[in-house]
């Protein structure tokens, strides 16, 4: 069952990837990544990570609307002002050169360099109810205290930043 | 899994259908407001069968599209505008074990998925073509995303009394007091509460995204039929949702004297629902830089201020933590 | 105070002052913000005195993401002075610019503050915010005069690209923690045993260099550098160019030498070609360059290579050379670009070689000033640049990497060339009637004077700072 919708919701989400790459709408491509970023939503409830898929769904939803108010504002869909592409040659070698950078990635997988290579360490057993809120909870306020406090930092210098760029001058 | 196929069914029939018969109330209450009699005419006594009728009207009608909407956008809009609004009754305790799924994190899901209603409107605004329908939009935006914080925070007032993220322990908590009884922090709660339900359900005097008078309806304008009904039964559903979560988090859910615990609880939301109502028919719109100051100037920094006071209040032995 | 806490106290004492300095932005006077350049250099200074003060001790806080060691410590004394040199230089520089608003110094203290939390960091979750912290400010000072197109290409192209960057960095550190099961730096140093090659690993090693690589715009990630460091203001220019370079070398020898010591053979050969292309590239095109914004900026990109070679020896000798030399260069760019900025003209800024023409003839001491900061670039005995440069090239000598030495020592010989470009520009062209400046304020006089100082001092008397560089390594190397 979980194997099933497991694959149903991947298949949706590269697709839907695949289409907010590919569609020129910039709304198409914003809906698109609703969708996908629903998807990878599933996939965390799969994992039986609730907190995280409820936290992307609350926090992408207010992302994605910004997004579009940045597409329709900047972008202005429908009437996009970009001429021809000055890099056009750029992008017949990028095929060619991107086939030979996968291929180089695989022979060296293949090289002896790795064959003998194991996993540095066993992946390490999640306990019980590791996705639910109460482990997010201890984690995030108890062992990743001072990087959840960093982030507060963070978010003021975001803060003042905005101000700096966006504040009219006084008077 | 059968069994929980036809409970999501019958729930979701019962909840269209008070959803329906929430437009009545809403049409008598505002008529007794006004000194007018509201709908009278279809059924007997006082016009019940008027919601019903209305649904057979819309679903008659002619189905418009604009010749040069995004039509796949226009199409899919108003499904994306209710799904979230009916799936939000999912975790929603109507009494003691009747519910669909009763989750340890009920309220996050809810507020999780009511926030998604946004991309439907923007989806609705966007699709028709239409400036009126895409100023809504971006004002509903606006409006959405400010009061999506202090939205949350008050929620987490209960929350945190309670010690519990799951919706019934919420309820459980509230035994012998409501959280809306509770000194001070219950009634400054509330109250910001309703303020923010109002801002977020778009309603007057917060709903400047309809502005009749100037945007004429606002994102569904160029929407007729079905479509137009899916959009009115979406915001209705969405507003008895979130009345429901009120009942929930300050009226003690189902708790009461006497009656079942559903009643109750129908009772408590449709109190709710009254009061945002009672608000609507009895002030006028205000502008969008007030709608927004008072979101980021008064109304968020209250809520946190008040949030840190009940995290003290708390901390300090008051709550319900086990 | 609790003792836990004392590891934190750089730390607290920058964020502290900028917490300081927006409540005291909120106060009258509100036309004139001076003083809180005043406050902010005071706090800057304080954790300088603090992490002197500091030197010697060890400590751990929150279950070990951020240490106290001595090597964070010197790191810490690097960023401060070259925090302390721009907000010097800046105070009359934003008056004059018309940008004198409190949000400057609020900004530099908390990209300061990332800066310094990026020395003190062992556990990649620390890093990456820290450096967030950091390069967030940074992308807001780059553009922080609007109104000037330059200005906001500057802001807007390190912000995407610095944000594209970061993505291979966090990516990086998700693989990482999938070979590893840890973001903790020493717990990944205990996973990797020796000989093991988990692909998983190397190639979330490789990720993070490409993200350490932008921060400290090592070729080929080096793109950004001349538009920013052009459009910026000049003393953010300053800034980008010392104190986030610092800090992103500090990072990068931690994870480096204390985490993946045992993928030392892996990533030497890897840096020692991202040496030798990041100087020849900085020097070939810096050659090109009529504007000395951009001069400054591919030379910086060329001394990136050279400490470089100092990570690839490796070391003691080899990594404390690389601090000493950041040190230096913290001196010698923070006063080379303090020169520019004194020597601006109302709201044009004197960037264009031929700006320099005469210049001996108007304002003799700065002509003299900047004269001996190239020289410093060039490394000229007796100045500090002679130092810094002999200690990587003799690391790199007795680590065995000779071409890589003989490389570097070509380079230099290039690198001549440009810089006696602007003094042969200052001595022998005659002054075309351009006007003089306005006098240099006393902070900005002050402020080249001590770097003027540090490259006399470390020139003349290098090897007591190069024992301490040399023992800050130490705790890397255990």
């Amino acid at each position: 069952m979980n194997l099933v919708v497991f694959f149903v919701v991947a298949v949706v989400a590269v697709a839907s990837a695949l289409a907010l790459v590919l569609r020129r709408n910039p709304i198409h491509g914003a809906l698109f990544l609703v969708v996908n970023l629903g998807c990878v939503a599933v996939l965390y409830l799969l994992l039986s990570a609730e907190f995280l898929a409820l936290a992307q769904v609350i926090i992408y939803a207010g992302a994605i609307m910004v997004l579009f108010v940045f597409a329709i504002m900047v972008l202005i869909p429908g009437k996009e002002e970009t001429g021809p592409d000055p890099l056009r040659p750029q992008r017949l070698l990028a095929l060619p050169l991107g086939a030979v950078l996968l291929l180089e990635i695989a022979l060296i997988l293949k090289s002896s360099v790795f064959q003998a290579a194991q996993p540095v360490a066993p992946p390490p057993a999640l306990p019980a109810g590791a996705g639910g809120i109460e482990t997010v909870g201890r984690l995030l306020l108890r062992d990743y205290l001072f990087p959840f406090e960093v982030t507060s930092v963070l978010l003021l210098a975001a803060l003042v930043g905005v101000l700096a760029l966006a504040k009219r001058k006084a008077g | 899994m059968m069994r929980d196929v036809l409970a999501a069914f019958v729930l979701l029939n019962v909840v269209v259908l008070i959803v329906t018969y929430l437009t009545y109330v809403e049409r008598k209450f505002a008529a007794r407001m006004q000194s007018r009699i509201g709908p009278y005419r279809v059924g007997r006594p006082h016009g019940w069968l008027q919601p019903i009728a209305d649904a057979i009207k819309l679903l008659i009608k002619e189905d418009i599209v604009p010749a040069l909407a995004d039509r796949p956008v226009y199409n899919l809009a108003p499904i994306v505008f209710l799904l979230p609004s009916l799936l939000i009754f999912a975790t929603i305790p109507f009494a003691p074990g009747l519910g669909l799924a009763d989750l340890n994190i009920g309220i996050l899901f809810f507020l999780a998925v009511s926030s998604l209603e946004i991309v439907g409107l923007f989806m609705g605004g966007w699709g028709s073509n239409n400036k009126y329908a895409l100023l809504s939009a971006m004002r509903a935006v606006n409006q959405i995303i400010s009061y999506e914080v202090p939205f949350v925070v008050t929620a987490l007032i209960p929350v945190l009394l309670a010690g519990s993220l799951k919706l019934s322990t919420i309820v459980q908590a509230q035994e012998g007091l409501w959280f809306v009884a509770y000194p001070v922090i219950g009634q400054l709660a509330f109250v910001a509460f309703i303020v923010a339900t109002i801002a977020s359900e778009n309603r007057v005097p917060f709903d400047i995204l309809e502005a009749e008078s100037e945007l004429v309806a606002g994102f569904r304008v160029e929407y007729s039929g079905m479509k137009f009904a899916l959009i009115q039964l979406a915001e209705y559903t969405h507003m008895f949702g979130v009345s429901c979560l009120g009942a929930l988090l300050f009226l003690g859910g189902w708790l009461g004297p006497g009656l079942p615990g559903w009643a109750w609880f129908l009772l408590k939301a449709l109190f709710i629902f009254l009061l945002v109502t009672w608000v609507r028919w009895s002030f006028v719109r205000i502008r969008v830089d007030q709608i927004l100051g008072l979101s980021w100037k008064v109304l968020l920094p209250a809520t946190l201020v008040l949030l840190m006071a009940t995290g003290f209040w708390v901390a300090l032995g008051g709550g319900h933590v086990a | 105070m609790d003792a836990a806490l004392i590891p934190l106290l750089p730390l607290l004492v920058v964020g502290g002052t900028a917490l300081l300095v927006i409540v005291l932005d909120l106060l009258p006077p509100r036309d004139r913000k001076g003083h809180l350049g005043v406050v902010a250099l005071a706090g800057v200074v304080m954790a300088l005195l603090v992490s002197l003060g500091l030197w010697g001790r060890e400590g751990r806080a929150f279950r070990g993401m951020v240490v106290l060691d001595n090597f964070a410590l010197f790191l810490d004394v690097v960023i401060c002075y070259a925090a302390a040199l721009v907000l010097l230089l800046s105070t009359d520089y934003l008056r004059r610019n018309d940008g004198e608003r409190g949000e400057y110094y609020i900004l530099v203290l908390l990209s300061t503050l990332g800066m310094v939390l990026m020395a003190a960091a062992a556990d990649l979750i620390v890093i990456f915010l820290a450096l967030e912290l950091m390069s967030l400010s940074l992308y807001v000072l780059a553009g922080f005069f609007r109104g000037r197109l330059a200005a906001a290409e500057a802001s807007m192209k390190y912000f995407l690209l610095g944000a594209f960057a970061t993505g291979f960095f966090i990516y990086g550190i998700a693989l990482i923690y999938g070979a590893t099961g840890s973001t903790a730096l020493d717990r990944i140093a205990a996973a990797t045993r020796a000989g093991t090659r988990d692909p998983l690993l190397l190639v979330g090693l490789g990720l993070l260099l490409v993200g350490f690589g932008f921060k400290i715009s090592s070729v080929p990630f080096h793109m950004w550098v001349p538009d920013v460091y052009e459009g910026a203001p000049t003393s953010v220019t300053a800034f980008i160019a010392t104190g986030s370079k610092a800090a992103g070398f500090a990072a990068l020898l931690r994870v480096l030498l204390s985490t993946f010591k045992v993928s030392q053979p892996d990533w030497t050969v890897l840096l020692w070609v991202v040496a030798v292309l990041t100087m020849t590239v900085g020097n070939v095109v810096a050659i090109a360059q009529s504007n000395l914004k951009r001069m400054l900026a591919y030379s910086s990109v060329a001394h990136v290579g050279y400490m470089l070679i100092g990570v690839v020896a490796g070391g003691a000798l080899g990594a404390g050379s690389v601090l000493f030399y950041l040190l230096v260069y913290t001196f010698t760019t923070a006063g080379a670009f303090g020169v520019i900025l004194l020597l601006e003209r109302g709201r044009r800024e004197a960037v264009d070689l031929d700006d320099y023409a005469g210049l001996a003839g108007r304002h003799p001491v700065l002509a003299l000033t900047l004269a001996l900061f190239l020289l410093s670039l060039i490394g000229m005995p007796p100045t500090a640049g002679f130092a810094g440069k002999f200690y990587l090239f003799g690391a790199a000598v007795r680590s065995g990497y000779i071409w890589l030495a003989v490389i570097a020592v070509l380079n230099s010989a290039v690198a001549a060339y440009y810089y006696l470009r602007v003094v042969v520009y200052m001595y022998m062209r005659d002054t075309e009637g351009l006007p003089t400046g306005p006098a240099p304020s006393f902070a900005g006089r002050l402020a080249l004077a001590i770097a003027l100082w540090g490259i006399f001092q470390l020139g003349l008397l290098p090897a007591p700072v190069l024992d301490l560089a040399q023992a800050a390594v130490a705790p890397l190397l255990r």
